[in-house]
């Protein structure tokens, strides 16, 4: 359908080498830290503490499926880095730490009865839960299948797989596939578009892609400039640019 | 101000509850507000650039009620098992202070003349035969005359930006000929066009149409309001829908009433308070107060007050009313009560065209309350004789500033990828070249569509759930198809390269798992006969007369127009005849 668009930054250098990254961050640091940004601060020790990430919540195996199959959903192509190269993986494992990751704002209280699809979550399953689950119900499925790992398959096996997730026409034994493939696909859409903050969209690739200006925020001298794109790179709200 | 009694108690600290507060305490009166949620302080919260952060705001929503504690259960029909409302998806309540008012988008309309008065003007014009057995069609009891003077304070507190159509029977400006007649004109003037704006602006023209700018709660200037409360001119962040205002620019309780009342004495706000009932006398006709649950102490708590405003999101004064014993619980099968009963929504349906690639929509500009629309298809404003529904929908171009994460996550369907690399083909074309033009209708209530407390499911105070029943019926389906048909020439008139005018359907259920709009109403309705009303036209209870309702639960019929600015009269009305007449002598202010 579409293609390339010669206004498009998205055939430069997308991702900026880590350590750079830090450097920019230091760079700035006597600005925010006098503003005592509890958020730059965290971002900062981040970077430094995790240098190649180190997953917390998931297993190196389940660790091994998520950098897998999330690259098969965003993958890196002409437009772009994919889910590896934006650094998807460890969103979702950073997630997993937070309340979300528990579902703190779904009401989990039973009873728990499946209805119609459009009556929405009805599992008794938190995200933590729901990925623990499914990454091993997925593996049991996928190993009784093809007879190896998922991460093992190739690229166009994944996808039948996922494809069958997606669907609906897999069960992952208590889990209906859909569900979870919605978490996963919806878990790697925001590791892509997310600010960096949350260790994902590393380097501002995902924003690059999508001509998406970030935490600039004020758009007063381009309201209407005649379908022209605008200008400028994207800026994160630790300050970080591409 | 003693802790244990007040003059009256507000329960709720949104748009409703504050202009209450506000008016009460000019009148005299001590005042307390009970909100279930926490304090929001913008200058803290919403300070850039922490707050723009599509991930914490939008996403994980920051600002929303946390279902976690209450919640609804969703059944489509009176024969299904409603199930829990797990996950915020369809609609997005607000919490704490400020309400969904903090995280709205500031799209500010009046409501339309006719809409106020729907049954009549509908038999007026086609006859009684036109309305459809069991749609509970009623007017509201009270007239856009009588209204104007509220909607007119209402717009210089909150800093509309507009532009006029007439002003005391004179044109003034190129604003909405189907606009009613105004007072006064809006006290900014109408925000820019954005390219897209302007650009469906020429097209609808071109097509025939009547383009108008719409009035927006977004500063288009530096504004100080009648209770000195001061707003910056917005600068087109898009981060309005689900946020709240760094700059000040979009109206909210927090910015615009309670810096104001804050400072008054007589005023006194507390957080954390989760209001389980009002307390009745054995006569049930009078409230002595409220019952509410400290959440952080998970400590009950009883309030004595004269006068008992319930000014909650419209579902939970609702749900507050059935809890509480106020008026009779609606029976779908006798017709029988009116508490729960006309439970509306709006339909709203999004279409799209595609620009040429050359053509950039930066659709991360924006601001929530910023577009132009068309009301030709709107209210009675077109010939509904020949096409056998009731209702309408303006049609716009709002573009509030779309951020990528919704927008990723929203991207492909309908026989497009979802995933790989087809997927971000469409997500990127459609990111950098697309409109989003919205048909935002009216939806009709039914005999049985209504809300009433379920059987199964409590809350995390041990209190049952409020149950919706609800779904779409052929009447707002046909309108919605018929509106959206409408669009088609514009699109062609904006040069689109292809489109997509996407419609309801026949037969599908309302669907719990995609946001549509926030814009619930009915289930406590104002209107002018006690069998077939919650409320007089005062939003006063018929049945515990120290007790009134403020909110869009009020809405007899989901009309097109955002609620927002209806809530915001019929709040300044309400208050007002309290002023007069109610406080001189306390008591059912309508006698039948």
């Amino acid at each position: 359908m579409v293609k390339s668009d010669p206004t498009s930054p998205s055939k430069t250098t997308l991702a900026l080498p880590r350590r750079s990254v830090t450097n920019a961050l230091l760079g700035s640091t006597a600005f925010w830290l006098t503003r005592t940004s509890t958020a730059v601060a965290r971002g900062l020790a981040d970077e430094a503490a995790l240098a190649p990430y180190k997953p917390v919540f998931f297993t190196a195996d389940e660790y091994a499926f998520l950098l897998a199959a999330t690259e098969r959903l965003f993958p890196k192509d002409h437009n772009g880095p994919g889910a590896l190269e934006l650094g998807v993986a460890e969103f979702i494992d950073r997630q997993m730490q937070t309340p979300y990751g528990e579902g703190d704002n779904w009401y989990m209280s039973g009873p728990f009865k499946q209805g119609p699809a459009n009556l929405g979550y009805q599992l008794p399953l938190v995200p933590r839960a729901l990925y623990r689950q499914g990454i091993a119900a997925l593996d049991t499925y996928v190993r009784q299948q093809y007879g190896s790992s998922f991460v093992t398959l190739p690229s166009a096996k994944q996808d039948i797989v996922l494809t069958a997730l997606e669907g609906g026409s897999l069960q992952l034994q208590a889990i209906p596939g859909r569900a979870f493939f919605e978490q996963l696909r919806t878990n790697t859409l925001e590791g892509a578009f997310a600010d960096p903050l949350y260790g994902g969209n590393r380097g501002l690739g995902g924003w690059l892609m999508l001509g998406f200006p970030g935490a600039r925020a004020d758009f007063m001298d381009w309201v209407n400039q005649d379908g022209a794109a605008y200008p400028f790179p994207p800026v994160s709200i630790s300050g970080q640019t591409a | 101000m003693s802790t244990k009694h007040a003059d009256a108690i507000i329960v709720g600290a949104g748009w409703a509850g504050s202009i209450m507060a506000k008016e009460l305490t000019e009148a005299g009166l001590s005042v307390i507000i009970l909100e279930r949620g926490k304090e929001h302080t913008t200058a803290v919260e919403g300070a850039y650039p922490e707050s723009i952060d599509e991930l914490r705001g939008a996403v994980r929503k920051r600002l929303f009620q946390n279902l976690a504690k209450t919640t609804v259960t969703i059944r489509n029909t009176i024969d299904q098992t409603a199930l829990p409302y797990r996950q915020l998806a369809a609609f997005l309540p607000g919490e704490g202070v400020g309400g969904a008012g903090l995280h709205w988008s500031g799209v500010h309309f009046r409501a339309d003349p006719n809409d106020l008065r729907l049954r009549s003007a509908v038999e007026e014009r086609y006859g009684k035969n036109f309305i459809p057995k069991d749609m509970n069609l009623q007017d509201y009891g009270v007239t856009y005359a009588e209204l104007e003077p509220f909607f007119d304070k209402a717009e210089k507190v909150f800093g509309t930006s507009g532009t006029a159509y007439t002003v005391n029977g004179k044109v003034v400006g190129n604003g909405n000929i189907f606009a009613p007649d105004r007072s006064s004109d809006f006290p900014l003037p109408a925000m820019k066009d954005t390219f897209t704006a302007a650009t469906f602006r020429q097209a609808a023209q071109d097509a025939g149409y009547h383009p108008y700018s719409l009035p927006a709660a977004n500063a288009s200037k530096p504004y100080t309001n009648p209770y000195g409360c001061q707003m910056g001119p917005c600068n087109f962040c898009g981060y309005c829908s689900g946020y709240d205002c760094y700059l000040y620019s979009k109206a909210s309780p927090n910015v615009n009433i309670l810096p104001a009342l804050r400072q008054d004495p007589r005023f006194k706000l507390i957080t954390n308070a989760h209001v389980l009932r009002v307390d009745l006398d054995n006569t049930k006709t009078k409230a002595t107060g409220v019952t509410y649950l400290e959440t952080t102490t998970e400590k009950e708590v009883s309030l004595k007050a004269d006068l008992v405003i319930l000014s909650a999101f419209q579902f939970h004064n609702v749900h507050l009313m059935l809890l509480s014993g106020i008026g009779k619980p609606y029976d779908p099968v006798k017709n029988t009560g009116t508490i729960g009963r006309n439970f509306v929504y709006q339909t709203i349906t999004t279409s799209r065209v595609w620009l040429p690639e050359n053509t950039h929509t930066n659709q991360f500009i924006g601001a929530g309350g910023v577009g132009v629309a068309i009301d030709d298809f709107n209210s009675l404003n077109f010939d509904h004789g020949p096409l056998g529904f009731v209702g309408g929908s303006p049609v716009w171009v709002n573009q509030a500033g779309t951020k990528p994460i919704t927008s990723a996550v929203g991207t492909g369907g309908h026989g497009t990828p979802r995933w790989g690399s087809g997927y971000k083909d469409a997500l990127i074309d459609t990111y950098k070249h697309s409109i989003a033009i919205d048909a935002h209708g009216s939806n009709m209530a039914y005999r049985d569509i209504f809300l009433d407390l379920d059987p199964t499911w409590k809350d995390a105070y041990g209190q049952p759930l409020l149950r919706m029943t609800f779904t779409w019926k052929d009447n707002d389906v046909r309108m919605n198809q018929y509106v959206v048909s409408k669009i088609a020439p514009i699109a062609r008139a904006m040069g689109a390269t292809r489109s997509s005018l996407t419609h309801l359907e026949f037969g599908q259920p309302f669907d719990t798992r995609h946001y549509q709009t926030t814009h619930l109403g009915g289930g406590a309705i104002m209107g002018e006969n006690p069998q077939t009303s919650a409320l007089n036209r005062y939003l006063q209870s018929w049945d515990v007369s120290n007790v009134f309702v403020i909110g869009s639960n009020a809405f007899p019929q989901g009309m097109g127009y955002n609620p927002t600015g209806t809530v915001a009269a019929l709040a300044y009305w309400s208050a007002h005849h309290i002023r007069t007449l109610y406080l001189k002598s306390p008591g059912p202010m309508v006698q039948v």
